[in-house]
């Protein structure tokens, strides 16, 4: 099975994955910028298909991270998934963006059997999911996911760059807190779970906030 | 690629409405929309996150009921074309994204256009059918041709030497756009969302001249004179307008009288229409055009057209305005344009350009 991934709930990024592959990996690359999604996104997808030389033709499904992340940039990867599975008429498939960095926690070596992935949620806020670890099991999501303030977390390691952010008042985790979920591993793991017979999400975006817009009240009379 | 009748396929999400349109040359066929609309009712006003949110889940859908409508694959489509802007940042970015997407999909050429010269590319397409023109170079546009174009958010008055590449901002608002005075003056007088047609058909029972509202940026230090322009001789203002009636509302109140509604109504889109069409006029006469396009969703205000075809005429200019599906924003017009450049031999923008709300419309195409 080959899948395109794709996830821009932090910086914009996009892999080819399949379980041919060594380590599944075919090709991906990620940004360090979470603020050029709409100019590097394309661009990066249409290099990494000529790369490794695969077409729609080749490609059995689309999986795109759903969020949470902050709102723009999470739909231009999700637009971008929609359009390519409708194009290709390929399956297209959603997955919890913070799933990408607990599967990497899952596979270091210095795992916790309880932790958290946080990621920045701008406004002093984080994106923040909880997670368990048995042997040789996919992370399981155990809570979440949620957005909130760092400080009001659960006592657990946090992972990821919001927990770098907020080390003064989280156990950050050092070898990941600048680690953003990328879809490389979002890929891997939508591959493990499909292979493992479990059901992944639609394509429907995680934004955990209302818009901002408020009603307007009634205007006052001059009386 | 075809270059004398060029299938293209536009994509605009500059605003509340998702639009897929799909031209041949200059052949309309299929203009679809989803709007956000009824959304942002209670709110008076387009909110601009959630009319994100709906572009994203309308894309697909509207891009698949135009393809049917038109019945063409995306195989047989020549090129794309997406507004990249001016418009709302985080809705231009969903059409971007989309229109990105499905160019590296198909393979097809993408054109990244203005929305407001494809407000005027729409007037070149042929009216009332579906069959293709024996055009086989880009129609050529009269000489001397302006555009007034007029919506919830924008109000321009521009000058086309070439709708492809030759296209000059006359006059602008300074601050809210026409349509969006409409609203607010709307929700001032309670009458709802969308202000423009609530108050145009409020306004016919009521007396324009019963109160005297002020035209914005027309006093002397603003005009200058036509050898001499001032600094906004072609500009208009509206946020004064809305104070002006706030006032007026509270005046009333104040002294314990009944709101004249129709009234104020009335005064309201008379000062409106009466600045927008003194000014445009004026820009006209004094730039040498002859031929002006009217566009933007408030062309469908009946005062507006009304006044604007009487003072036209006498100045003795040509106006047109498209069928009203084709003013409001959709995907056609962006197809149209689009088909316009690829007619005129104007390269591809690529797949790395970047949305720009603010593009100035002497940026056609990226
Ligand atoms: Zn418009």
């Amino acid at each position: 099975m080959l899948i395109l991934a794709i996830d821009t709930s932090a910086v914009a990024s996009a892999a080819l994955v399949s379980d041919d592959a060594p380590e599944s990996v075919l090709a991906s690359f990620a940004t360090e910028d979470t603020r050029t999604h709409a100019e590097v996104l394309a661009p990066g997808i249409d290099e990494l298909l000529a790369e490794a030389g695969v077409s729609g033709r080749d490609v059995d499904a689309i999986v795109t991270g759903v969020g949470p992340g902050p709102f723009t940039g999470l739909r231009s990867g999700i637009v971008t998934a929609r359009t390519f599975a409708f194009v290709w008429g390929k399956p297209l498939y959603g997955v919890m963006s913070l799933d990408a960095i607990a599967l990497e926690v899952a596979e270091s070596t210095d795992s916790a059997a309880e932790f958290i992935v946080a990621t920045d949620a701008r406004r002093k806020e984080v994106y923040w999911a909880r997670y368990t670890l048995t042997d040789a099991q996919l992370p399981h999501l155990a809570d979440g996911p949620h957005v909130g303030f760092a400080a009001d977390l659960p006592d657990l390691p946090v992972y990821g760059a919001g927990a770098g952010m907020y080390s003064d008042v989280v156990k950050a985790v050092a070898e990941f807190s600048t680690r953003q979920p990328e879809a490389l591993s979002l890929g891997q793991f939508a591959l493990a779970r499909l292979a493992a017979g479990e059901q992944l999400l639609d394509s429907s975006p995680l934004y955990l906030r209302e818009s901002d817009a408020q009603v307007p009240g009634p205007r006052k009379r001059a009386l | 690629m075809n270059r004398t009748q060029p299938l293209v396929l536009g994509i605009e999400s500059s605003c509340d409405e998702t639009g897929v349109g799909i031209v041949r040359g200059t052949a309309l066929l299929t203009n679809t929309v989803s709007s956000s609309m009824d959304e942002h009712v209670r709110f008076g006003g387009v909110i601009p996150e959630i009319a994100s949110r709906a572009h994203l889940d309308a894309f697909v859908p509207t891009l698949e009921e135009a393809l049917a409508e038109a019945d063409v694959t995306l195989a047989d489509i020549d090129a794309i074309a997406v507004t990249s802007g001016p418009g709302l940042a985080g809705a231009l970015m969903v059409g971007v994204c989309a229109a990105k997407a499905l160019a590296v999909a198909t393979g097809k050429p993408l054109y990244a256009i203005n929305h407001l010269v494809a407000h005027v590319g729409v007037g070149l397409l042929q009216q009332g059918g579906g069959t293709p023109s024996p055009h086989t170079a880009p129609l050529a546009l009269p000489e001397n041709v302006g555009a007034l174009l007029v919506s919830g958010g924008h109000t321009e008055i521009l000058r086309i030497r070439s709708i492809t590449d030759d296209v000059e901002l006359l006059g602008s608002t300074i601050d809210d756009a026409a349509g969006e005075a409409y609203d607010k003056v709307a929700r001032l007088l309670g009458l709802g969302y969308p202000g423009g047609p609530a108050i145009d058909k409020l306004a016919r029972t009521g007396n324009a001249k019963a109160i005297r509202f002020p035209r914005g940026l027309t006093q002397p230090k603003y005009m200058g004179t036509a050898e001499e322009p001032g600094p906004h001789r072609y500009d208009w203002s509206f946020s004064g307008l809305k104070t002006a009636v706030a006032r007026c509302v509270e005046q009333f109140e104040a002294r314990g009288e009944e709101v004249p509604v129709a009234d104020i109504a009335a005064a309201f889109q008379e000062a409106v229409v009466d600045v927008i069409t003194a000014k445009a006029v004026l820009a006209c006469r004094e730039n040498g055009i002859t031929e002006v396009l009217l566009g933007g969703g408030v062309a469908a205000n009946s005062r507006l057209r009304q006044l604007t075809e009487q003072r036209c005429s006498a100045a003795g200019i040509r106006l047109t305005v498209p069928p009203l599906p084709l003013c409001t924003d959709n995907g056609a017009m962006v197809a149209a344009l689009g088909a316009q450049l690829v007619m005129a031999g104007v390269e591809p923008s690529g797949i790395g350009f970047a949305p720009d709300s603010s593009m100035p419309v002497t940026t056609v195409s990226a």
